[in-house]
């Protein structure tokens, strides 16, 4: 159990991190351009840092989640709507658990 | 010659643009439909929350302060980890939102005119989908800067509203991991990674991320792949475009 100030200081550090890069693109192009390798770096972050979130779940834990991944991505695909497709995720699993305990 | 052509572009738009309360309504309203999944998103938040042992005001706190989906979801995920990981998540959150800097990066020829304290506030509303949605707006003749906060803010609304709701409900709901909810984060990343797919290009990075982060999740302690996974997929994928 971790103490409130501990949780207190840590969302406030997220806070402004977050602020920072909310702000810092916008403030950043008013001094200087980036180079092209660091704007293509860039662009590549998000999806690699969402790949390595899911990868441990979905392709080193179990038949089940390898599974519900799979229907959530051709949801995704067929309706491109995230809700729908969590929705799904999340039944796909909750099934797939009860099938193959 | 590129850099010209920007700087002009840049003195035309700018001179153009406005800020007004009809725009920041407009905005809002063509924000109606995300905010209503938005809502359902923070519903899960909320419950999420609640699992992870998350106070009332601390997820109020983190939803109403912080207000990045992605980086909210991963802080939970890191949040009963012992001994609690302050500084991974400060920096998972870092890594997760430094994305807002390209968007950001991208508002500069059009609010460049604008008082610095419009420009300050309406970036910390400021969302992928709010960000998508008013380039859209601007690409289609829109010059309104007050667009952006307006479709920043419903969402905002949505987000902090559904948290404290779900924070609440999520009080009858003993064990999420029976009702598949634990999945609800894989499965909402797994979307956006769907939407964000843009071909071949993307293979070899995806890969190397999900390879690493295997491997790191296995051989390290903690959380430590996400970052590890992240920074070795986007680099190899900057790598592989510069080719």
């Amino acid at each position: 159990m971790q103490s409130e100030t501990l949780t207190l200081i840590t969302i406030l550090g997220m806070a402004l991190v977050t602020y920072v890069t909310r702000a810092g693109g916008f403030w950043l192009m008013g001094l200087v351009t980036p180079s092209p390798r660091t704007e293509a770096w860039l662009k590549q972050i998000p999806g690699a840092v969402l790949v390595a979130i899911i990868a441990p779940t979905v392709l080193a834990s179990s038949l089940a989640e390898t599974l519900a991944a799979l229907a959530t991505v051709l949801v995704a695909i067929r309706t491109k709507n995230v809700l729908i497709a969590m929705v799904v995720g999340v039944a796909a699993v909750w099934l797939l658990r009860l099938i193959l305990k | 010659m590129q850099k010209a052509n920007v700087s002009e572009r840049d003195n035309f738009t700018s001179e153009k643009m406005t800020f007004t309360l009809s725009g920041a309504l407009l905005g809002a309203k063509r924000t109606i439909p995300l905010a209503i999944s938005g809502f359902a998103i923070g519903i899960v938040f909320g419950v999420l929350a609640r699992q992870a042992k998350l106070s009332f005001i601390d997820a109020l706190l983190m939803s109403g302060l912080v207000y990045a989906g992605a980086s909210q979801f991963v802080a939970l995920s890191l949040w009963t980890a012992i001994p609690f990981p302050m500084t991974a998540i400060i920096l998972t959150t870092f890594i997760v939102n430094m994305r807002h800097l390209l968007m950001g990066a991208s508002l500069r020829p059009w609010f460049s005119k604008l008082s610095p304290w419009k420009v300050y506030t309406s970036v910390f509303f400021m969302v992928d989908e709010s960000w998508a949605l008013t380039m859209s707006d601007f690409a289609k003749g829109g010059r309104d800067a007050g667009f952006l906060f307006g479709s920043g803010f419903i969402l905002y609304i949505a987000w902090v509203s559904s948290a404290v709701i779900g924070r609440t409900v999520g009080a009858w709901i003993q064990n999420p991991a029976q009702w598949g909810l634990d999945f609800a984060f894989t499965a909402v990343f797994t979307a956006l990674l769907v939407g964000m797919w843009k071909g071949k290009s993307n293979l070899l990075p995806w890969a190397v991320a999900a390879i690493v982060a295997v491997a790191a999740a296995h051989w390290l302690p903690g959380k430590w792949y996400i970052l590890l996974g992240g920074i070795a997929g986007s680099i190899v994928g900057a790598i592989n475009d510069a080719k």
